[in-house]
């Protein structure tokens, strides 16, 4: 189990150090992943039920289905 | 006002997203296939050629899904900012695909994905080949889990709508994954992919013809894409029928407007482009009978009945029990814990009426109505174009085995010129799909005013053009890395 498991771990080591122009790639990879979960997801699409408990979301959604009536 | 604009902004940026994320996934559903057939033909002949020949459209792959990667999660940021009333009223059934999706994917791509791009020296030929193969396979499961979420939306089934939660719980997993709106529409997106890749290939291929470079390279390439892209393409034909058969059935308000069919009736007529028509084609399409009754835009917001004897309530009357449902869902709420007797009899007439919930919501029949200039020329571009990518592959596999090609420069440039052509159809086809089923997010039971946020305009606004500069940017640098990799070539030719 260990020896497989050391197998698989040498195996993606190896492929990402001898990438090459691969590297460039998940430079970019890193880049929008940081521009999506830490810029978007953090600053700008903070979720609209964040924050709210179960309850308060079912009255909530409730409410605004309601009155946009 | 403020609620029009709200929703005219909601509705643009998520278009924006869905339709740059629709840049990158085509590509790597057909890349994938022709890539897999390469190396297919690579571990049966042992001809090394193959090989470097499935590398370097690889290494294409790579780039795109590089990009591509991850442009999907903004649209659901966006589900969970701009239409959290939507993401909570369907509820587990629209999560549960999407839930199955990320964990398949991930696990497909984290390991056969290495291994396609690892294990070339590490891993069996044919270990390795089968890797390629699932890589390309769990592309298009993953495209099946969002389809069928999509789908959902156009055709609600296997569910009930529960008022205490304010959700649509599921009740029938198979009937939501066997829709047959999904299973169409299934093999119409993952087909058209496969046209987009060999429709790239071919391009790509030619333009290393006209330039006089990687002439072995280029042929073989443009074989084995010409026969997928022309399999692909008469598949989305295939698949496309059904669509339209279906679309006629569960959607008939978005045929209607694709075809700018005001009135309709028996042996209905297909409009090529206005003013020129072939009559009972319609028919053909939607029905399958050459007199089969297809109603237009103005049978359906007055009512109708079908020569089977199915009656279609008009706008107003839908409307009407629309409104019905949300007064008994808002006085099932308030009486449930005070008065249950009431709340029994609220739920019933909420039950009964239901199927209308969203048209409650409706102001004005002209609100039913989606767009219909866009639809209707996003219908003929995404046929048109792709009919003339269909003769043109025929053409090019022709001239290639003929040994014509590349004495037919006006054909090659015709081909490097098709690649943008191939992109504009596809956007059409979801044009189509989306433009076509407003004003619903869920076809008769939220309309998207009823599933926006009360979130300010103001910050759609500025999220929209953030969205403009982030995707503008990455697509820059996309297509500086492909043509890069593109000029630099295979490296094939040298024997």
């Amino acid at each position: 189990m260990i020896k497989a498991i050391k197998a698989i771990y040498h195996f993606y080591a190896e492929g990402f150090r001898n990438m090459t122009w691969g590297r460039t790639l998940w430079w970019l990879i890193l880049l929008k992943v940081i521009i999506l979960f830490v810029v978007l997801r953090g600053f700008f699409f903070k979720p609209t039920l964040a924050g709210k408990s179960e309850k308060e979301r079912i009255e909530y959604v409730g409410n605004q289905l309601v009155t946009k009536q | 006002m403020i609620e029009s604009a709200l929703v005219g902004w909601s509705r643009l940026q998520f278009a924006l997203t869905a339709g740059y994320h629709w840049i990158f996934v085509p590509l790597t559903l057909g890349l994938a296939v022709i890539m897999a057939v390469m190396e297919s033909i690579y571990v049966k002949t042992g001809d090394e050629f193959w090989k470097r020949t499935a590398k370097f459209w690889m290494k294409i792959f790579a780039i795109n899904f590089a990009v591509g990667i991850a442009t999907g999660i903004i649209l659901e940021f966006e589900f969970g900012t701009n239409f959290s009333n939507y993401s909570w009223f369907v509820g587990d059934i629209f999560g549960a695909p999407l839930a199955i999706e990320g964990i398949f994917a991930f696990f497909m791509e984290a390991t056969f994905f290495a291994v396609m791009f690892f294990g070339w020296e590490k891993v069996g030929k044919r270990f390795h080949l089968a890797s390629t193969w699932f890589t390309a396979i769990g592309a298009a499961i993953s495209a099946l889990w969002i389809l069928v979420a999509n789908s959902w939306m156009q055709n609600p089934v296997g569910m009930d709508f529960n008022p205490d939660t304010v959700r649509h719980e599921m009740v029938d997993f198979w009937a939501v994954v066997l829709n047959p709106v999904a299973i169409s529409k299934f093999f119409h997106a993952v087909f058209s992919g496969w046209m987009t890749g060999s429709i790239f290939v071919i391009g790509i291929s030619c333009w290393y013809l006209l330039k006089g470079r990687e002439r072995k390279f280029a042929l073989a390439s443009i074989r084995v894409a010409a026969i997928v892209g022309i399999v692909g393409t008469l598949s989305v034909m295939l698949s496309g029928d059904s669509s339209g058969v279906q679309m006629a059935k569960y959607q008939p308000m978005k045929l209607a407007a694709a075809e700018g069919l005001e009135e309709g009736g028996k042996g209905a007529p297909f409009s090529i482009v206005p003013g020129v028509e072939i009559p009972n084609m319609l028919s053909i399409l939607a029905t399958h009978d050459i007199d089969g009754y297809v109603p237009g835009i103005n049978n359906i917001l007055d009512g109708y009945t079908t020569p089977e004897g199915e009656v279609h309530l008009s706008a107003e009357e839908k409307m009407e029990r629309g409104k019905i449902a949300i007064e008994a869902f808002s006085e099932y709420r308030d009486s449930k814990d005070s008065n249950p007797e009431e709340a029994a009899v609220a739920r019933e007439v909420l039950e009964e009426n239901m199927e209308y919930f969203g048209y409650g919501y409706i102001d004005s029949r002209e609100e039913l109505v989606p767009p219909v200039g866009l639809v209707y020329w996003a219908f003929r571009v995404m046929v048109g174009f792709g009919s003339a990518l269909l003769l043109l592959m025929m053409v090019v596999l022709w001239a290639e085995r003929r040994g014509r090609l590349e004495k037919m420069r006006w054909l090659m440039w015709a081909a490097l010129l098709s690649i943008p052509l191939v992109y504009l159809a596809g956007q059409a086809g979801w044009i189509v799909a989306e433009v076509g089923r407003q004003p619903w997010v869920i076809d008769g039971l939220l309309p998207v005013k009823a599933a926006v946020s009360s979130v300010s305009v103001a910050a759609v606004k500025t999220t929209f053009f953030l969205f403009v500069a982030i995707f503008t940017l990455f697509l820059a640098i996309e297509i500086r890395i492909m043509i890069k990799a593109i000029k630099e070539g295979p490296k094939v030719d040298v024997e």
